[in-house]
């Protein structure tokens, strides 16, 4: 028989991380800490999974998301009760790139939470999983990190600030048990893209893209694309010539 | 904007779509983007759940759980949870939903607002009579929270009030213990209308789940497949082969074809063939569940085989003692038309009415029936269809419904003027504005 599993999701009330933590409950019951900053959001989200898993524990933990020092007690915290399976780094906002061209609060507001607060709980949960030589990391990272484009680059360099920062940790745990895999959702249908719905965008469901990632978490995937598709249409868009890249509206 | 449909696809008008993220800004959201109306998983086929170039608040992320009671059954949950979701959740503990209409991928606010029915409206009613509170997000800001015992005038209201009393946020419903997955099932073949109102009348008694399909096609003759079902008890799922619980295998009707698939040659092939497979197929059976209550929710978009135009349906109930003259009286004039359909569904509803103001069941016989759009042609059938249920003094399902005539409804609903005190200003459809006027 199996341990039971210990995850930890960070940013847990998104919508794609609360499908996430759906199907983890599912079957098996297990730990799970659901760190938020809003603590009403978070008992909603308890509760929910409670009635969906019954045994499984679900402590909450409110956090500052850009302070490196409670980041850092928090994750400590997490560890003085034990091991951690696996940590899922789910939280992000899609910002209109129009205001953050504006608004240089905006700005920074978009790069703080979708590209270091991220990195610092990676590097909080690292330094901890090095130590035990066990568990996995997995950052939800966007298709927008891969090429950067007028319509939404701020996002997408903060985005493609997690890919590099993910690359640099799988380089560092390569000969370890520790595994650290890069989600990289397409649009998704989920409150925070409601705008891009509005303009008539086709977006994949919620249930799609967590049943991939937690196939993808699974299996130890270095870097999962969901729905899959994205990887041959990214790969495409990475590869065109900026002379031609540069004349498309998108 | 985004274009959005109904499932019978008869128009695809762009829509102005807000999320409703979670259940506590709901109200706020509501109030701060009115007039508008709720819209889940858009499986009313007319346009009960469309507001052309208007807003629609999307239900379907209100989809969390909040409390369940293992011992008595009584699950609360927030709105746009999926009945999907609560069966797959609560069979496997030994508790199932007590009405089930022919598909799962409903939200629990659109199966409230259309109460809607199954195959054991003899035994169990309609979906209001098993919710135990709800609550309500007016566009004024206001929230009531009502059931049958509090406030029950505005739970009256919205048990099939289609939406138009505000924004159902969370409900209480009573499941129903059940031993297991299983139903043991009958079908028995019938080449007489007269032969299935005998059959449904003998079933009632002994079986929770009747229905028919009934060949509309077929000249003079009303050939059909009766299916009659209930639940295995204990002793008996013991011996059953344990299964998984997995979702249906299903797969996605894929494209659009620019006609429908649907033609008087397509049809008459399918009905034959579909009435003699099953007939060699009938007799008793175990059978899971899924299958038994939601056939069509094997093929996702299926309604897309009606091609660019889409389609109709067509669902009367008929006071009982007339019933079978009346009925027959429907299916000669379909024939006649040669107008049909694949899914024509005839069923008797037991003695009890909606206790919805807008409810749609009530003591009698319904049929239901497709009809692909052929404009004008479809619409003198509809003419000769409604001129007969009125005369019997029946009512067309508003769920259902695209097309019935304002005299027709305040025929069919006589309550509508009490309905008309608790609509809330701020929440109007296509549907309100064709029948209510507003």
């Amino acid at each position: 028989m199996t341990s039971r599993k210990r995850i930890v999701i960070v940013g847990a009330t998104s919508a794609i991380a609360r499908q996430c933590a759906r199907l983890w409950v599912k079957d098996h019951p297990s730990d799970i800490i659901l760190l938020g900053r809003n603590e009403e959001k978070l008992a909603i989200l308890a509760a929910d999974l409670k009635v969906r898993s019954p045994k499984t524990r679900i402590p909450c933990m409110q956090a500052d998301f850009i302070n490196p020092d409670h980041i850092q007690s928090v994750v400590n915290q997490i560890y003085q009760e034990g091991p951690v399976t696996m940590v899922l780094i789910a939280h992000g906002f899609l910002p209109l790139q129009k205001l953050c061209q504006e608004n240089l609060n905006l700005c920074r507001e978009a790069l703080a939470i979708n590209a270091l607060s991220p990195v610092l709980f990676a590097e909080a949960f690292a330094t901890h999983m090095q130590k035990v030589n066990k568990g996995t990391l997995a950052v939800i990272g966007s298709v927008a990190g891969d090429r950067s484009r007028k319509s939404n680059y701020v996002y997408g360099a903060a985005k493609g600030m997690i890919e590099r920062y993910v690359q640099g940790l799988q380089h560092r745990f390569s000969h370890s048990q520790v595994k650290v895999i890069l989600i990289k959702p397409g649009p998704t249908d989920t409150p925070m893209t409601t705008h891009l719905k509005e303009s008539g965008r086709k977006m994949a469901g919620v249930d799609r893209v967590a049943m991939d990632m937690v196939r993808g978490i699974a299996q130890g995937k270095r870097v999962i694309y969901t729905p899959r598709i994205w990887r041959f249409i990214m790969g495409g868009i990475r590869h065109l010539p900026y002379f031609i890249f540069n004349r498309m509206d998108i | 904007m985004v274009a959005v449909h109904s499932w019978g696809r008869l128009s695809n008008q762009e829509h102005r779509v807000t999320m409703l993220g979670d259940r506590s800004q709901a109200g706020t959201c509501v109030k701060n983007t009115a007039p508008g109306l709720a819209y889940g998983m858009g499986c009313s086929y007319g346009d009960a759940c469309l507001n052309p170039q208007g807003t629609l608040w999307l239900t379907t992320n209100l989809n969390r759980f909040i409390a369940f009671d293992g011992k008595s059954g009584r699950l609360r949950c927030e709105a746009g949870v999926l009945l999907r979701d609560i069966q797959q959740l609560m069979v496997p503990r030994g508790w199932m939903l007590p009405v089930s209409p022919g598909t799962q991928l409903i939200t629990v606010g659109g199966a409230i607002s259309n109460d809607v029915h199954g195959k054991n409206h003899h035994v169990e009613g309609s979906f209001g009579d098993h919710i135990i509170k709800l609550s309500l997000v007016r566009t004024d800001g206001e929230t009531i929270h009502c059931g049958p015992e509090e406030r029950s005038e505005w739970f009256a209201a919205t048990v099939g009030g289609v939406g138009l009393t505000g924004v159902i946020t969370t409900a209480e419903l009573q499941l129903r213990p059940v031993a297991g997955p299983w139903i043991h099932t009958e079908t028995i073949p019938y080449r007489q209308l007269s032969e299935f109102i005998e059959l449904a009348d003998r079933s009632e008694a002994q079986w929770e789940y009747t229905v028919a399909w009934i060949d509309c096609l077929a000249k003079n003759k009303a050939r059909g497949l009766f299916t009659r079902g209930s639940h295995v008890h204990e002793k008996e799922c013991a011996n059953e082969k344990p299964r998984a619980l997995t979702p249906i295998r299903s797969f996605n009707f894929p494209v659009m074809p620019p006609f429908s698939m649907v033609n008087r040659l397509s049809l008459r092939l399918f009905n034959m063939g579909y009435y003699h497979l099953k007939k060699l197929k009938s007799g008793e059976k175990i059978s899971h569940y899924e299958p038994f209550f939601y056939p069509l929710d094997k093929i996702h978009n299926w309604s897309r085989m009606y091609g660019r135009k889409g389609f109709f349906q067509y669902q009367s109930v008929v006071p009982r003692d007339s019933g079978y003259d009346v009925t027959r009286a429907m299916l000669k004039a379909i024939s006649q038309s040669h107008e049909g359909s694949f899914l024509a569904i005839l069923k008797t509803f037991g003695n009890r009415q909606s206790l919805g103001m807008l409810g749609f069941p009530a003591p009698g016989i319904t049929l239901a029936l497709d009809f692909p759009n052929h404009g004008a042609r479809t619409e003198k059938l509809f003419k000769r269809l409604d001129a007969i249920v009125r005369e019997a003094k029946g009512r067309l399902y508003l769920a259902k419904d695209a097309r019935m005539p304002r005299a027709m409804f305040e025929t069919g609903y006589p309550k509508f003027h009490d309905f008309m005190l608790y609509r809330d200003p701020g929440i109007s459809s296509s549907l309100s504005r064709r029948l209510m006027g507003s």
